[in-house]
């Protein structure tokens, strides 16, 4: 198994590494039992764009190069623009991963859409085409203050 | 970055380089005594008489008889051979064999093959050390048992079982010992009349000979079958033309090894012993993983919170540093390592592990500088690591695995 330059790149100076203060919205997915979990930080702002993006993850070099890209593909889009970013653009913008690590891009598509719904309940807002993430680690925490 | 400064590799629990004096050893018999062992003129009886002085210096350094060292391709055809052709010449006494939990894949897999062929297998739980408890697994044998084989110094942990103890219970209840012993032969004594043990496979290149090569000890009367099929090579037992070259290398390695073993394990146990000390003193949030002292000389073995391991790997490998890790990823599947979920780490703990295995080339120096750059690969990967973020602002709680 090997990774492409990208990849490596990407995984060695991550983009968009960090926290957001006050995030419009915030997406944790994934789970430490299989070792990827993923948190993205958006600012969007009153037009709807998506002004800043950071992000956070605990995984293998994949999983830090997919959520590194998939910030940069987001950043400066509108929401409905941000929500077509799939983990085939991802993968392709990383020119491509190895087969067994294809599910990493898939949790950074999660993890934007994660991130969007919760802007989208914190501002009462229906974003077409976002459904609920179903692999946010703290669905059944909901006791938990986050 | 493609060109680090240093190179250190720090994975010779996975293989060694060749020793050059193995290599000069092993040259003759490729293209000189090429022969045939199994051939009558002077070339094969060339090739014959290497054969068997390798094989009697293997014997006597193993303190094992010739006739029972029989030579393989590698230490998992050589467990292999131990479970399932065991298992199959005694299915008249019984179908039940036991294990560890922390076996080498060459044996848990080969015992995975045994049950989907209606043999019955128990795995021993081990301690968080990583130690089997000898009266757990007394209590194990009954009375269709045929086979017991525990891993003698465990590959990633570097627990050492206490064999001799375990063969010596085996065969109070008329119960086969087997032991891997792929990680002690040449880095620790290995006596094998003391050990008590019926069969031991031991590897070529985990000493500094090539890989390729392996061998099994079959104590005389075990009625192990051929695991190969064909001519009458290996008293019949494993047929198939010797590697001759590489079974002189081993033996030349074996020497090698043990002309020095007492001072370099002495060494390599030194550095192994501040390697320790250092991570845990000056990383936090850390810990080692198997027996404080019980370990393999070489060994350390740590996992590290919020941390996973393929990105740690990778990282270190970019400041020259080669080691490996029981995460998932680094692995290609989707769970961590079984022997560190047998030792008791929940998943994400297990995903952070790394083990760095030392050989007697490593330096004071080596050491220092891995140390240093496991604190800021370690720190590097925890900025970015939501699960940091989570235990910083209180809302996550350490492993409770110490």
């Amino acid at each position: 198994m090997s990774y492409s330059e990208k990849v490596m790149d990407h995984f060695s100076n991550p983009r968009n590494m960090g926290e957001i203060a006050k995030p419009s919205g915030v997406g944790t997915v994934g789970n430490a039992q299989c070792g990827d979990i993923m948190r993205v930080y958006l600012d969007i702002n009153g037009d709807g764009i998506v002004e800043d993006v950071k992000f956070k993850t605990f995984g293998c070099a994949a999983a830090v190069a997919t959520s590194s890209m998939a910030t940069e593909l987001v950043k400066g889009k509108s929401v409905q623009d941000a929500l077509k970013v799939t983990n085939q653009a991802v993968c392709e913008a990383l020119d491509g991963l190895p087969p067994v690590k294809v599910h990493c891009s898939l949790l950074a598509e999660e993890a934007i859409h994660a991130a969007l719904w919760d802007y989208a309940e914190k501002n009462g807002i229906v974003i077409e085409g976002l459904s609920k993430p179903k692999s946010d680690i703290h669905e059944d925490e909901a006791e938990e203050e986050y | 970055m493609v060109n680090p400064i240093k190179s250190i590799y720090l994975d010779n629990a996975a293989t060694t380089a060749v020793a050059p004096a193995v290599v000069e050893a092993m040259l003759p018999y490729f293209t000189k005594a090429y022969g045939n062992p199994s051939s009558l003129y002077e070339l094969g009886q060339q090739a014959h008489g290497a054969l068997t002085t390798a094989r009697d210096q293997i014997a006597a350094h193993l303190n094992a008889r010739s006739q029972d060292i029989y030579f393989t391709s590698c230490g998992t055809e050589s467990n292999n051979w131990a479970l399932k052709e065991t298992m199959f010449a005694y299915q008249s006494k019984g179908r039940h064999l036991i294990t560890s939990s922390i076996e080498h894949h060459a044996t848990s897999h080969s015992c995975a093959w045994l049950e989907k062929r209606g043999y019955e297998v128990t795995y021993l739980p081990v301690d968080a050390d990583g130690l089997v408890d000898p009266a757990v697994f007394e209590a194990a044998i009954r009375p269709d048992t045929v086979l017991a084989s525990i891993i003698h110094g465990n590959n990633e942990i570097g627990t050492i079982q206490p064999i001799r103890q375990l063969a010596a219970i085996a065969h109070e209840h008329g119960v086969l010992f087997h032991t891997d012993s792929v990680q002690t032969v040449a880095h620790l004594p290995v006596d094998i009349a003391d050990l008590g043990v019926d069969m031991l496979s031991a590897s070529g290149h985990k000493f500094n000979a090539p890989k390729g090569v392996g061998l099994l000890y079959i104590k005389k009367g075990v009625r192990t079958r051929s695991f190969m099929d064909g001519g009458a090579q290996e008293r019949k037992r494993r047929a198939g033309t010797e590697n001759v070259p590489y079974i002189v290398g081993m033996a030349r390695a074996l020497d090698l090894a043990l002309s020095t073993l007492t001072e370099r394990t002495q060494t390599e146990t030194e550095l192994r012993d501040h390697l320790i000390d250092r991570v845990l003193a000056e990383v936090e949030h850390c810990r080692l993983n198997g027996h404080r002292t019980q370990r393999l000389p070489g060994n350390a073995n740590f996992s590290f919170e919020f941390v996973e391991g393929e990105s740690l790997l990778l990282t270190l490998e970019q400041k020259g540093i080669m080691a490996s890790s029981g995460s998932a990823c680094a692995s290609g599947s989707l769970d961590p390592s079984h022997v560190l979920l047998a030792i008791g780490l929940p998943h994400e703990i297990a995903h952070g592990s790394l083990r760095l295995s030392l050989s007697h080339e490593t330096s004071r120096e080596d050491i220092d500088y891995t140390v240093e750059a496991i604190k800021q690969t370690v720190t590097h990967l925890r900025t970015m690591s939501p699960l940091y973020e989570d235990f910083l602002a209180g809302k996550k709680q350490l492993s409770a695995v110490k």
